[in-house]
């Protein structure tokens, strides 16, 4: 982070010449061009945009080359008196025309590899995606001749909020209440050379899992503002749009099993756009079909409503829920800020009578609250209570149950 | 002539609040512009601040939204369109020979409404900056997409959508105000097709601005309905539509962004014939070209929403009158090389902005060709790569253009030359520092960086930090600018500028004197 303007110039550089080496893995260097992908439809994409790249570099270095000859050919030490043209029909008719057959002999191609990424039939696994405020739902609808899977996870991000959240400013541009305590203090170095934030931002808990050799059609929907699921290695991104449904397909080879593709919201949805991406897991048909089979077994049981033996059980499973879910909004240390309220020894979270409000807003939401039924279990609402009334120096001992969490 | 007037030029704050002098008011509009653009550089310093590293280091991620939002507002509504409604209210009459405009008090309001409509919106700014627990200021991007800007909208979208009908009132009797001073008030001789380009370019653009405008009134409208009294246009679960938001935002938005550039066209087409000493290559394909970009602008919007999940028909529509664009848009540029084409080529301040326009407004023009390819669009699109198209087409397309028309005009209308030292390294410091912070965006984009994010991956630290160092130099050649300015302006200082000023120029705003004087052709000029 401390590097030298040289060091700067000299990764700028060795980047500029590694540019034309063929796709690694997105993180392990910057790129100048767009990625070809692992897909036939991203690598159609990638040779339409070379193209056209071609194309418009040519004509840039003729228009610019034109100028510069101008600029010193035509100065007024070289040539005092000026033509006096002022049109030229021929000329003009020529540069009308001749850019029209070049868009035409651009059209052509984009129209085919446009009409072939729009057709999404014969897909042989169908995966809802719902984008929400700020994580992905992951349903899976159709497997083969299977049409009734019932198997759906959300997907977070995995990076720790205390590792991205280094603010030495708060919601305004003053540091305010606990940030203040927070200003100077010792940071996780965000370096590419440091294994433990390799993939920072671009990491999550769930990720989707997909088959290789397969095609795979996503139904892309969002649950409260406009997302955009975008997965860059396979050629496209599609918008998640309240009340519409849209489709789209990938289809990775069969040799492409076993590796980890990344990807990132791409409509501005709120405070933490930045900070729901996108891993996909594509698996050989056999483990893929074994890892669903798993799913299913584990979603046919039902929700797990055995009573916690202890506070400290229930915090033990809470904590990393509210580090994944709470945390971005209400502080880890559940200092909260600005619109968001604090948890450290206020009453909502000591009084015993708020244990059903803490309960009732968990589940259902309220005002910028989002709700969390859909995406916690009882046991898990249960334990992420009891943590928040026993951590932030609140101590109250309370323990809730899952059987307290009624919806 | 007209010495009698001069005694009843008002002085002091007067002159300035209850003015109808077509000058007086292209000062405000011009000094008006300046300032918001040094209001939303300042905004964008905190942006690129931000994303200089990797991590959430300066400001919380909503208020980074809140100022990605307000700068794009602040630079669209408050610096590009007032500043070339300000060059309008200057030019337009000492082109064609009018006294002044045809409507001076109208012209007072549409000017003092803005400063009204910027308080407003800059003033949810403040609050949120400096209230912590107060409400966030507008944070849904300039675009306000619906259902973010309406459901989910701050409190402050309130202030947002009435700022917004503000400017909007102020765009359209600007817009009335050129149509009628250009169509009834030329001097004797002045036909239509002997005008000025940049007399023309404005004509299309204030028809551009009065079809659009009410659009954007009528968007902001249904939002506030939306809001506060239950109907639901925008709101799926009421039956509503989000993406008929997007449908009308960019019928008003991608005319919007001709409206940003056409009177850029207008201003080089002035500037080059006269360094190159020679006349405008193709006057007439110039004036053709021109109308036939406006009138496309109306049916490409959906271009910038091609990621919705449109019918194919409807995407390969858009695709194929995106593409035809570029014709009309190459031809001007082909104008501007030929014109230069064996002339006789001096470099001062005006031209070499000009020049630096033509440049880098055709690398934004040939990144916009690539933007406009359907199935590529869907990897560009909402990436840097946007980013970095629709900046070189405005920064170094309009922005530089206002500077090669205030180096320009700027002997004219203070009777002074400008610093050319200042000038020279307020050139030379944006020049290189412009490509430094938008050349790298592209390459951050094809990576696959996401715009509006306010914070990143490791891959794209590198030139996230270039990008950063180009805007902090960018911004501080801006001061160069502003002393410039207020070297001629106020202090007066400086070599005394001749009536032709420019040994090439032509038209008639060279035949009144320097300074130009408070009133002019009160006797109409005769065109031959």
């Amino acid at each position: 982070m401390q590097s030298t303007l040289f060091h700067r110039a000299a990764t700028l550089l060795t980047t500029l010449m590694l540019s034309g080496v063929a796709a690694a893995d997105w993180t392990e260097r910057s790129d100048l061009n767009l990625r070809p992908g692992v897909t036939a439809v991203s690598q159609d994409v990638y040779n339409l945009h070379m193209i056209i790249l071609g194309i418009v570099t040519l004509i840039g270095i003729l228009v610019f080359a034109l100028i510069m000859w101008s600029v010193f050919a035509h100065r007024k030490e070289k040539n005092p008196v000026p033509a006096k043209f002022h049109e030229n029909v021929v000329l003009e008719v020529v540069w009308t025309v001749i850019p029209f057959f070049i868009l035409i002999g651009m059209a052509i191609p984009a129209t085919r590899v446009l009409i072939n990424m729009e057709d999404t039939g014969d897909s042989e696994l169908t995966v809802k995606v719902t984008g929400s405020q700020w994580r992905w739902h992951y349903e899976y609808l159709a497997y083969e001749d299977d049409n009734d899977i019932n198997v759906g996870f959300f997907s977070d991000l995995a990076t720790p909020p205390e590792v991205w959240q280094r603010p030495i400013l708060s919601g305004g541009l003053f540091p305010v209440g606990s940030y203040q305590e927070r200003v100077g203090e010792e940071r996780v170095p965000l370096t590419r050379d440091n294994e433990d934030v390799f993939n920072y931002m671009i990491e999550v808990d769930n990720p989707l899992v997909i088959p290789a050799g397969q095609k795979v059609r996503f139904l892309i929907t969002a649950d409260d503002v406009i997302h955009s699921f975008w997965v860059p290695d396979f050629g496209w991104k599609k918008d998640a749009i309240p009340g519409f449904v849209n489709e789209a397909w990938t289809l990775v080879p069969e040799d492409q099993a076993g590796r980890t593709f990344r990807g990132q919201c791409a409509e501005l949805c709120g405070r933490l756009h930045a900070f729901m991406p996108i891993e996909v897991k594509v698996k050989s048909q056999e483990d893929f079909a074994e890892w669903l089979a798993e799913q299913q077994a584990a979603a046919a049981d039902g929700p797990d409503m055995t009573p916690f033996a202890s506070v400290e059980e229930a915090m033990e499973m809470g904590k990393p829920i509210y580090d994944r879910s709470c945390a971005m909004c209400h502080g880890a240390q559940g200092q909260g800020q600005g619109m968001f309220p604090s948890f450290q020894q206020t009453a909502f979270m000591t009084d015993p009578d708020r244990i059903q409000d803490n309960i009732d807003i968990l589940l259902r939401g309220r005002g910028a609250m989002p709700a969390f039924r859909a995406q916690l279990s009882p046991k898990e609402i249960a334990a992420v209570i009891t943590y928040q009334r026993n951590a932030f120096g609140n101590e109250t001992g309370d323990l809730i149950q899952p059987d307290d969490v009624q919806n | 002539m007209a010495d009698h007037h001069e005694h009843h030029a008002p002085t002091g704050w007067r002159r300035w609040l209850l003015s109808t002098n077509h000058k007086d008011i292209g000062s405000l509009y011009l000094w008006f512009s300046f300032a918001m653009f040094l209001v939303g550089g300042l905004l964008a310093m905190v942006i690129r601040a931000e994303l200089m590293y990797p991590g959430m280091q300066v400001v919380d991620p909503d208020f980074f939204n809140q100022m990605t939002t307000t700068h794009g507002l602040i630079m669209v509504f408050g610096a590009v369109m007032p500043a070339f409604v300000g060059l309008a209210n200057w030019m337009i009459p000492l082109m064609i020979g009018a006294p002044d405009m045809a409507l001076p008090r109208m012209n007072n309001w549409s000017f003092w409404i803005l400063p009204f409509a910027f308080a407003i919106l800059i003033g949810s700014v403040l609050m949120s900056a400096f209230g912590p627990g107060n409400p966030p200021a507008p944070n849904f991007g300039w675009t306000f997409y619906a259902p973010l800007s309406t459901t989910y909208g701050p409190a402050s979208t309130d202030f947002f959508i009435l700022s917004v009908h503000l400017m909007g009132i102020s765009s359209i009797m600007g817009a009335i105000n050129v149509i009628v001073t250009v169509m009834n008030m030329r001097a004797p001789g002045m036909t239509m097709m002997k005008m000025p380009l940049f007399v023309w370019t404005w004509l299309i653009t204030a028809f551009l601005l009065i079809a659009v405008m009410p659009v954007l009134a009528g968007a902001v409208t249904m939002m506030l309905t939306d809001r506060h009294f239950g109907t639901s246009f925008f709101d799926a679960a009421g039956g509503g539509d989000p993406v008929l938001f997007q449908h009308i935002f960019w019928f008003f938005g991608h005319p919007e962004v001709y409206i940003m550039i056409l009177p850029a066209f207008g201003v080089v087409s002035a500037i080059i014939p006269t360094f190159a000493r020679k006349p405008l290559f193709g006057y007439a394909s110039m004036v053709y070209a021109t109308a036939s970009i406006a009138l496309l602008s109306f049916v490409v919007w959906a271009h910038h929403m091609f990621t919705v999940g449109m019918p194919l028909a409807g995407m390969l529509f858009f695709m194929y009158m995106t593409m035809l664009i570029s014709v009309p848009t190459g031809v001007k540029v082909f104008n501007w090389v030929a014109t230069m084409w064996r002339g006789s080529l001096t470099f001062e301040l005006p031209m070499k902005w000009s020049i630096a326009f033509v440049i880098l407004f055709t690398i934004g023009g040939l990144s916009g060709l690539m933007l406009s390819i359907t199935p590529v669009d869907f990897q560009y699109h909402d990436s840097y790569f946007v980013v970095a198209h629709f900046h070189y087409v405005l920064v170094s397309g309009a922005v530089f253009s206002m500077f090669a028309a205030v180096y320009y005009w700027l002997p004219k209308w203070t009777g002074v030359m400008y610093d050319k030292f200042w000038g020279e390294v307020h050139f030379w410091s944006s020049l290189i520092s412009v490509n430094l912070l938008f050349f790298p965006m592209h390459f951050v984009g094809l990576a696959g960086m996401p715009r509006r994010y306010a914070d990143y991956a490791l891959q794209f630290a590198d030139y996230n930090w270039w990008i950063t160092i180009g805007a902090f130099w960018f911004g501080v050649s801006q001061l160069f600018l502003l002393w410039v300015l207020i070297k001629a302006c106020f202090l007066k200082k400086g070599e005394k500028a001749t009536d032709e000023v420019w040994e090439g120029a032509d038209g008639l705003e060279w035949t009144v004197p320097s300074p130009a004087p408070f009133h002019t052709f009160d006797t109409p000029p005769v065109v031959k």
